[in-house]
């Protein structure tokens, strides 16, 4: 059976990996290649890097950057900004990419979906489309304009599926870095309409985040960016927590499966005779 | 064990020959290059077809760099071990109806056929799932049952039972790997599956003296 993904969102502004608060405010987190080192260790099933200085600055992809940054990536890689050719694509998977991700490209020059689908596979091209709320309707947002366009997500969505995406990112503007949870509405609209896979991201804040919108839509898997950077093992124990309702991928070494927490999702402290026990516990490495 | 193997991972263009060597790297064998070029691949101990694209688009660039026919002798004739990743998987059958009919490596009798799922099931393929095996020597050894791998495609391996050694749940039972001799598919990415990708590129070089 196919399981639910947990993603992270990196967003890479200038080489640095950044917090993003709704597209507008950036907080620095660290190198890209050390975020992709313990997210891969933490049990994290892919990783989305957009690199959202590349079109700003009207450059193509930071290739030296991807091809450090993937060097410990042993999850499944998308590569997103900057991206206007195929050349571009095939250099970005020499550089350790698995999958580009277009945003602007699918608005501006919508032919390199089908062209980049014909020769990698449309299982290599993600369209990501940010979306913003607009007098109770949904409108694609132009991140580079810092404007809403005049163009529905869904028909957005179902477009770029027909010239061959082979799963569609929609980012919530709105959501981005709220910590208000998923934007359920929005994601029904959207899955309900394609038959390609749909990542969701922003918004999230812990596990019950995840549990929600893989129950109440069908979106095949779910990102997040800042809660996964701020606390030690934070993929593994919300993957412990979301295991305990849906059938996800957990594998980790340590599964955190006999661990308690808090109403907040947090790690409980183990009891101190649990503790005092663990001193004689040899825990064994594991061996690849 | 020994990390003295010379690995070659075989470059054709289309291939994500970056991760491959990058997982096989961080097992510790030093000996891996990435070549497309005879004098190289005939020296290898062991050959990975890697493979991300469409199946026309990767024949053909086999066949420009005259690859099917140096493959051809190191595999047949000289019945050297090798790993088809994907689409490297999915060249080694008969042809693929992608794209229209294009003729592959013929080296497992079979054919590549587009994934027809019952509804709710999206096409591609994309994502975690866990395999069933059928024969676990010598790629599954160190892996448990019903572990997960990342699969990405949207055709699948369709061949004769004796040659399937796992398989997959999507709806319908997908072959999720294949072998035949001196020659293993996967059609999942190995490099991409974490810890279990790991140890099944470990239990390959292991399994080859």
């Amino acid at each position: 059976m196919l399981k639910k993904r947990i993603a992270a969102s990196l967003v890479v502004k200038d080489g640095i990996v950044v917090q993003s608060i709704n597209f507008r405010r950036y907080l620095p987190v660290g190198k890209p290649a050390i975020a992709i080192e313990f997210l891969n260790q933490w049990g994290i099933d892919e990783i989305i890097l957009t690199d959202i200085s590349a079109t700003r600055n009207d450059q193509g992809p930071d290739f030296q950057m991807i091809k450090h940054a993937s060097r410990k990536c042993f999850v499944p890689l998308t590569v997103g900004g900057g991206i206007k050719n195929t050349g571009q694509i095939k250099e970005l998977m020499h550089c350790g990419a698995d999958k580009i991700s277009l945003n602007q490209a699918a608005i501006h020059q919508p032919e390199l979906i089908t062209q980049a689908s014909r020769i990698f596979g449309n299982q290599c091209v993600i369209v990501s489309i940010d979306v913003i709320q607009n007098n109770n309707d949904y409108q694609v947002y132009d991140y580079l304009l810092q404007h809403p366009l005049n163009l529905s997500p869904v028909a957005f969505a179902k477009k770029v599926q027909d010239l061959g995406a082979g799963e569609i990112l929609v980012n919530s503007v709105d959501r981005d870095g709220a910590r208000q949870g998923f934007d359920i509405e929005l994601y029904n609209r959207i899955s309900e309409q394609v038959t390609i896979p749909v990542i969701c991201c922003g918004g999230a804040k812990n596990a019950n985040d995840f549990l929600e919108v893989f129950t109440r839509t069908k979106v095949s898997a779910a990102s997040a960016a800042n809660f996964f950077h701020f606390t030690e093992h934070s993929v593994n124990t919300t993957k412990a927590n979301i295991f305990r309702n849906i059938p996800i991928r957990h594998e980790t070494y340590a599964d955190y499966e006999d661990n308690s927490f808090d109403e907040e999702l947090r790690l409980k402290k183990k009891t101190d005779s649990t503790l005092e026990e663990m001193l004689f516990i040899r825990i064994e490495k594991e061996i690849i | 064990m020994s990390y003295k193997q010379k690995i070659v991972i075989v470059d054709y263009g289309v291939g994500n020959t970056f991760s491959i060597s990058n997982a096989i790297s961080f097992l510790g064998y030093a000996k891996t290059k990435i070549s497309d070029k005879e004098g190289i691949i005939s020296e290898a101990d062991v050959l990975i077809l890697p493979g991300v694209g469409a199946f026309d688009e990767a024949v053909k660039n086999l066949r420009t760099r005259n690859l099917d026919n140096i493959l051809n002798e190191q595999v047949i004739v000289r019945k050297k071990p090798i790993l088809g990743i994907c689409v490297g998987m999915q060249l080694m059958a008969d042809g693929s109806e992608e794209n229209g009919w294009h003729d592959g490596l013929n080296w497992i009798p079979g054919k590549v056929i587009k994934l027809q799922l019952p509804n709710l099931f999206a096409v591609p393929h994309v994502g975690w799932n866990n395999i069933k095996f059928i024969k676990n020597k010598p790629l599954f050894t160190r892996n448990n049952h019903d572990c997960h791998f990342y699969f990405d495609h949207s055709y699948w391996f369709d061949c004769d039972e004796k040659f399937i050694s796992a398989w997959t749940d999507y709806g319908i039972k997908i072959n999720a790997a294949v072998q035949r001799d001196n020659i293993f598919g996967v059609q999942f990415h190995p490099e991409k599956s974490q810890t279990s990708g790991l140890k099944l590129f470990r239990a390959f070089f292991n399994s080859i003296s």
